[in-house]
Parts: structure tokens; C-alpha cells; sequence
């Protein structure tokens, strides 16, 4: 049984795209960023990708750079993580940890895998772990009955949409475009394109889009196409500027209506 | 000196590769690819054009010219006695990177990978460097091959080697200072990935080590292994015996698997990787990622790197440059679990005073980087002295250091050290103290000119 997949069937069942937003753990306090996740969840978030800082965040832009680096900084750990986790469940949304490979491992997979269970997640989602070097952690989540969600890019070969997506369980994460995470202009055909190449690869699992959205209007495009609509760097901004839980909340607002649109 | 006629088509004689890594690129459970699906289609193409290039006779006459005629291969074997006099009855053989075009071994990789990149059909090159000696490779190559080149770069290391970027900047390069993290080598690492994910329909990434995701670490190996190659056949030819050890600096490794692998099936040939000790391996400021860390993963491989409890990269430090890097290739990871090599941390201090004895005994000015396999051979030495051909004691030990670069790039950061430039302001650091005798010698004739001295008429 698979939360994410589940959470995603009920929101298809209401003729909509499921909205996933994104959040670092610890920006700019861990309490702060806690509650800026459940303002989220309060504005019409389904999915919140609880976000694990890292010292060196390879897929992602400047806004999402800079605010993991202060909470590196600071210091945050697994521990907050879970308590992310804990509260997000509580608030009524399907908590699924986002994280680069190395804060897990080193961790302990099996560990992270336990207590992540523990603590109501569903699962992760790994930037920078490929279904072929994941065979730890794919043991671990079946032992756990948790989700893994991999990605896909426009630059995905047929014959790796296919063995990426059998490896997931949730959803897949169609990377919108060739890059890194940022709001952009526009969305671009390459993720439509994708979304249809990847759904032929694997007719019975949610497709999500991420990378590039900030907007209600981007929102609504995407979730023309696509099983949900993934928001990051645009609900860190809200962070980053200083309008904390507040604007937090108004922009699942004003995403939520697109994704109904 | 010897010229080697470039092969003929059919009559292929590739040196033998070790048994490593496997066809996904690990090295027992090191190695592999830890990165964005986005960069698979990319690595899968650089690794199936890698394949078929290596054994194309057409590449490896192109390459066997570049070499000869461009780099100046191969690079000689120059005895030092006077050094070796500090090495406690060894004699000591360095391998002359220092003397290749553009300074150091980096050129070997970076001409390989910019035949590579003519070869997928691509009309630019990203690099990252954290010394500056594999962005000057880069633009080098760049320039020869008539392709455009962005080079990363922290900031910091912009200030520390200044000379460099200018170099660069005269190659026609562009050379992005990098604000992110520790503004160091590992963050314009993090920012040519960027770079590479966001362009690379057009763009390919000349990595500058033996780390990164498959195949770079095998890529990189093959076209840096030419040291050891000829290495060895020079010290067989000339002494008519293999060395008791082999010696290099280790950034990401990429000089010390040069030179390894061809020693790596003679067993009686201990290989010794001197990493970065900074102000000591137990004061947390340091750069030896082997010695001080701990397994995972870092930049798209599995290898040891420096780390804290919630698996975030630790900022290294070093007086090096080139060797201030908190990851490691995978293949020393696993060199170092078999117990085939061994690693070692060599100080600040103790680089720098084997940097000023071989500029003052010899007459050849080191990169700091290679001044710490310098380092470490003087320690060895003094370990086994007399005690070589594999340890029967009947004549002394024979040992083999890699010398990776030259130390133009490093006259600066030299004469800070040493107290050579504002005598009023600078205590200097030890090596060329005051007294210049305690650096056991570092002129040996016991005329030591003092170093805040060094510049006076006497
Ligand atoms: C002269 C020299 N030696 C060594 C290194 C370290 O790199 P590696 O460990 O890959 O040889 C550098 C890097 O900049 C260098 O310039």
C-alpha cells in the first residue's frame, strides 16, 4: 500500500493533479520551517517534500542552495528531519523525505528506513541515487512498505524510463527540464513530452512534475498533463524574503486553485 | 632522449589494465554513480565514446603525437643525491611532471578527454580547478583544439593562485570565481555539474582527477597511467631493478594513479600516497580524506571523505591548493582496503621544508603539492634507508617520487611562508627559518642564507 500513490488516486478522483511542495528542513530555524510546512499543508498541499540539508546540493539552484546552507550550518540532522515528518503526518498530508544519497548512508539505511516508518513517512525521494546503485535502500523501503520515488529527465533513454519507473513506488519525479531547480518563465514543452514518454514506460504509475513552477497559472498547465505538480523553489523564496508561514500559505493558495483550474 | 614512433595500425599494445573497476564502474563498493538522472544519458555517451576511442589506432596515434610533440613526453627520471642526503641513505629518483607543457601531469588527462570531446562532437568544455593547474590545462587544450572553455574556480583558491587564473585568462578561457560553501575546490566541483546538467546537449565536462561518477575515474586513470608506464621502464633500464616504493601527492589522486598503476602487479613495490595533512590530522584541519575520513558519497562516486555525524562534507584545509579537496578517487579507497597502497598525512610544515631542500639542493622548485610526496619520501627514507631491493639490506633503498608539478604558481604563497617578501610583518613558517639549520640542511654546505635574509647582499 502506498501512501503517496494513494493520496495521488484520491486527488485524480476529484478530477484534479496533486500538489507536492517542497521545504528544507531548518531555514530559517527547524521550528519555523515546521510550521512553514503545515502553513503549507493548511493552503492545500497534499505532499510535502520534507527537505534534508546537504553540504553540497548538486541539483539545485541558488534559491534552494541558500537556504540549505544556513541550515547545514546550523547544523540540522536527522533527528529534526523526523520531526518534520511527524508533524506534517499530523497536519494531514503525506510526509515524503527529499534528500541527496550521503546524509542517508551515512545514517544507516536500514536505520533511516525504520525510523522514518516510525515517525509516519512514506518515503523518499533521491536526487542523486539511480535505481542501479540502490539496491540497499530499495530492500530496506520494501522491508519498511515505504515509497521510493526516482527521477526521470528529458535526456532519459526508453530503455531507462522503463527500469527507473519499475524501481519506483509512489510516484516517478519527471524532471521538467535540463537543469537545476529554479522558478522559470515558463515550463516548457520538454516536460509534457516527457510526462507522455513516461506514462507509455509505465501506464499504472503517478507522474509528477517538478522543476520550474512558481505560479498558479504554471500550475494549472502542468497539471494538464501530469499526476502532480511539484513546487520547491518558489515556496523557499517565501522563506527567503521573510514572509515565513504567511506567504507560505497563500502561495499552496494560490496553487491549489491551479491545480484544480 | 627517446622518441616513440607513434603505433601502427593492427600492431595495438595496450599496457594491461588492472581488473578494475567493473563494467558500472565500482571498485569493490567504491566508485559507481551518485548523480541526477538528468547526467546518465551523458556519462552512458562519454563512456561508450571512451570505449571505442581508447583502442581506435587513429586516436592513439593522435595521442602518442600530442604527447611527444605538445607535452613533451616522456618526461625524464632525475636522480637528486643531494636531497636524498636528508633520506636517510636512500636515493631517490623523481619523475618530471613538473617538466611537462603547462607545468604539470594534469596536461596527460585533459588532452585525452579534449581528443574526447571532438570526438562526440562537441564544441565546449567546463572544468573545475582548485590549484589552477588542471584549468590551465583545460584552456590549453582548449585553445589547441579550438574549443570554448568556462573553468570553475572558488574564490579562494582565485586568490591563492592568482597566477593562474591569469594564465588562463590569457588562454582565452573564462574562469568562473565560485561564492558557494567553503569557496574551495569541492564547491566549483558542485557548479561545473550545474554547469554540465543545465548544457549538455553542447557542453562536456573535463573532470580534472581520478573522482567522479563512472567512467571519469577509469578515464582518467588510463590517460594519467603513461606516467607509471614510463616510469617504469626508465628505473628497469637504468638500474636494472624495479624501486622499493613508489610515492605521489594525493589530491583526488589523479598523479598517484599515474604513477601507480603500473607498479600495482609487482608486489614487492610499496606504493605510498602522501595526503594532505594541514596543521595535523588530530587538529580536524586537513585535507588527508584517506587517512582522517570516513566511507560515502560525494561528487557522483562512493570513496572516503571527510564528513561530520550528519553525513554533510567537512571543509578541508590545506596550504596546497591542488590537495585541499575532502573527497578521494574511488581507486584509493580501494587500493587502501586491499592493502595494496598505503596513505599517509603529511603536514604544512613538513611539505614546506621538503619544498625549500629541494629548491636549495637541487635546483628544481616543486609544486606544494608534490612537496608533500617529497615529504614523504625523506620519512621513508629515513625508515628503510640502506635497507632496499625489497628489504635484503644489501644496497639502498631505491625509491620513486612522482613529481606532479612545478612550483611557479606557488612562489607566492612560498615566499609568505618562508618570511621572503615584508621582513617587518611575517614570522616565517618553519622550513627556512631564521637559523635555516634546523631544516636539517636545507643548503648543505652550511651556507644557509637565512630567509628573511635571502634577498640581501651579504
Ligand atoms: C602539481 C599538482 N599535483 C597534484 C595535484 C593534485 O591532484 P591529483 O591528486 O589529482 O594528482 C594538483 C592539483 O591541482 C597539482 O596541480
Amino acid at each position: 500500500m502506498s501512501a503517496l500513490g494513494n493520496r495521488i488516486a484520491a486527488a485524480r478522483a476529484q478530477d484534479r493533479a496533486a500538489l507536492i511542495a517542497y521545504l528544507p528542513v531548518g531555514y530559517p530555524t527547524v521550528d519555523e520551517s515546521i510550521a512553514a510546512m503545515v502553513a503549507a499543508v493548511e493552503g492545500g498541499a497534499d505532499v510535502i517534500e520534507i527537505g534534508i540539508p546537504y553540504s553540497d546540493p548538486g541539483m539545485d539552484g541558488p534559491v534552494i542552495q541558500e537556504a540549505v546552507d544556513a541550515a547545514v550550518r546550523a547544523g540540522v540532522g536527522m533527528r529534526d528531519v523526523l520531526r518534520a515528518v511527524a508533524a506534517v503526518a499530523a497536519a494531514g498530508a503525506v510526509p515524503v523525505v527529499m534528500s541527496y544519497w550521503n546524509p542517508i548512508e551515512r545514517y544507516g539505511v536500514e536505520r533511516f528506513a525504520a525510523d522514518l516508518a516510525a515517525a509516519g513517512g512514506a518515503g523518499a525521494i533521491t536526487p542523486d541515487l539511480i535505481p542501479d546503485e540502490a539496491a540497499g535502500w530499495l530492500a530496506a523501503a520494501e522491508e519498511h512498505d515505504l515509497d521510493r520515488v526516482f527521477l526521470v529527465a528529458p535526456s532519459s533513454t526508453d530503455a531507462r524510463l522503463r527500469s527507473t519507473t519499475a524501481a519506483c513506488r509512489g510516484f516517478v519525479y519527471a524532471a521538467s527540464t535540463m537543469g537545476v531547480t529554479g522558478t522559470r518563465a515558463t515550463v516548457g514543452d520538454a516536460a509534457e513530452a516527457l510526462v507522455v514518454r513516461t506514462r507509455e514506460a509505465a501506464p499504472g504509475l503517478a507522474v509528477c512534475v517538478g522543476l520550474g513552477v512558481s505560479n498558479g497559472s504554471q500550475a494549472a498547465e502542468v497539471a494538464g498533463f501530469a499526476d502532480g505538480v511539484i513546487v520547491g523553489s518558489a515556496y523557499v523564496r517565501e522563506m527567503l524574503e521573510g514572509r515565513g508561514a504567511d506567504g507560505v500559505r497563500a502561495l499552496s493558495e494560490d496553487l491549489a486553485k491551479g491545480v484544480r483550474a | 632522449m627517446t622518441t616513440t614512433s607513434p603505433p601502427q595500425p593492427g600492431e595495438l599494445s595496450l599496457p594491461a589494465r588492472p581488473g578494475w573497476p567493473d563494467r558500472t564502474g565500482h571498485f569493490g563498493v567504491f566508485g559507481g554513480r551518485f548523480v541526477p538522472e538528468a547526467l546518465i544519458a551523458a556519462l552512458d555517451e562519454l563512456t561508450e565514446a571512451y570505449e571505442a576511442m581508447r583502442v581506435d589506432p587513429a586516436f592513439l596515434a593522435e595521442f602518442a603525437r600530442l604527447q611527444r610533440d605538445y607535452t613533451g613526453r616522456p618526461s625524464p627520471v632525475t636522480e637528486v643525491p643531494k636531497f636524498a642526503e636528508h633520506c636517510g641513505g636512500a636515493r631517490v629518483l623523481l619523475k618530471r611532471e613538473d617538466l611537462n607543457h603547462t607545468g604539470s601531469h594534469k596536461i596527460n588527462n585533459v588532452l585525452g578527454q579534449a581528443l574526447l570531446t571532438k570526438r562526440i562532437g562537441k564544441q565546449r568544455v567546463i572544468a573545475e580547478t582548485g590549484a589552477g593547474q588542471h584549468g590551465v590545462a583545460t584552456a590549453t587544450a582548449a585553445a589547441l583544439m579550438g574549443l570554448s572553455c568556462t573553468v570553475y574556480m572558488g574564490e579562494e583558491d582565485t586568490r591563492r593562485q592568482a597566477l593562474n587564473v591569469a594564465r588562463m585568462r590569457l588562454l582565452g578561457a573564462e574562469v568562473v570565481p565560485v561564492t558557494t560553501g567553503s569557496r574551495t575546490l569541492k564547491d566549483a566541483i558542485n557548479e561545473a555539474f550545474r554547469d554540465w546538467v543545465t548544457n549538455v546537449e553542447t557542453t562536456n565536462y573535463v573532470f580534472g582527477t581520478v573522482a567522479g561518477p563512472h567512467p571519469f575515474p577509469a578515464m582518467v586513470r588510463d590517460f594519467q597511467r603513461v606516467i607509471g608506464d614510463e616510469a617504469r621502464g626508465q628505473v628497469l633500464e637504468r638500474e636494472g631493478r624495479l624501486p622499493d616504493a613508489v610515492l605521489a601527492c594525493v589530491g583526488g589522486g589523479s598523479n598517484a594513479i599515474g604513477i601507480f598503476t603500473a607498479f600495482v602487479p609487482d608486489d614487492g613495490v610499496r606504493l605510498i600516497g602522501l595526503e594532505a595533512g594541514g596543521d595535523g590530522v588530530d587538529t580536524g584541519r586537513h585535507a588527508a580524506t584517506i587517512t582522517g575520513g570516513t566511507p560515502g558519497v560525494l561528487h557522483g562516486a562512493r570513496s572516503y571523505l571527510l564528513q561530520d555525524d550528519n553525513g554533510q562534507t567537512v571543509e578541508s584545509h590545506s596550504i596546497s591548493a591542488g590537495l585541499d579537496y575532502p573527497g578521494v578517487g574511488p581507486e584509493h579507497s580501494y587500493l587502501h582496503d586491499i592493502g595494496r597502497a598505503e596513505y599517509r598525512a603529511i603536514t604544512d610544515a613538513e611539505a614546506m621544508e621538503a619544498f625549500a631542500l629541494l629548491c636549495r639542493t637541487e635546483g628544481i622548485i616543486p609544486a606544494i603539492e608534490s612537496a608533500h610526496a617529497l615529504a614523504g619520501v625523506m620519512k621513508l627514507g629515513r625508515e628503510v634507508g640502506g635497507r632496499g631491493a625489497g628489504g635484503r639490506g644489501d644496497e639502498p633503498a631505491l625509491l620513486l617520487v612522482n613529481l606532479s608539478g612545478r612550483g611557479d604558481k606557488d612562489v607566492e604563497t612560498a615566499s609568505r611562508w618562508f618570511g621572503l617578501g615584508d621582513r617587518e610583518e611575517v614570522d616565517p613558517g618553519p622550513g627556512l627559518d631564521t637559523d635555516q639549520n634546523p631544516t636539517e640542511g636545507a643548503v648543505s654546505n652550511d651556507e644557509a642564507v637565512a630567509g628573511p635574509d635571502a634577498g640581501e647582499e651579504l
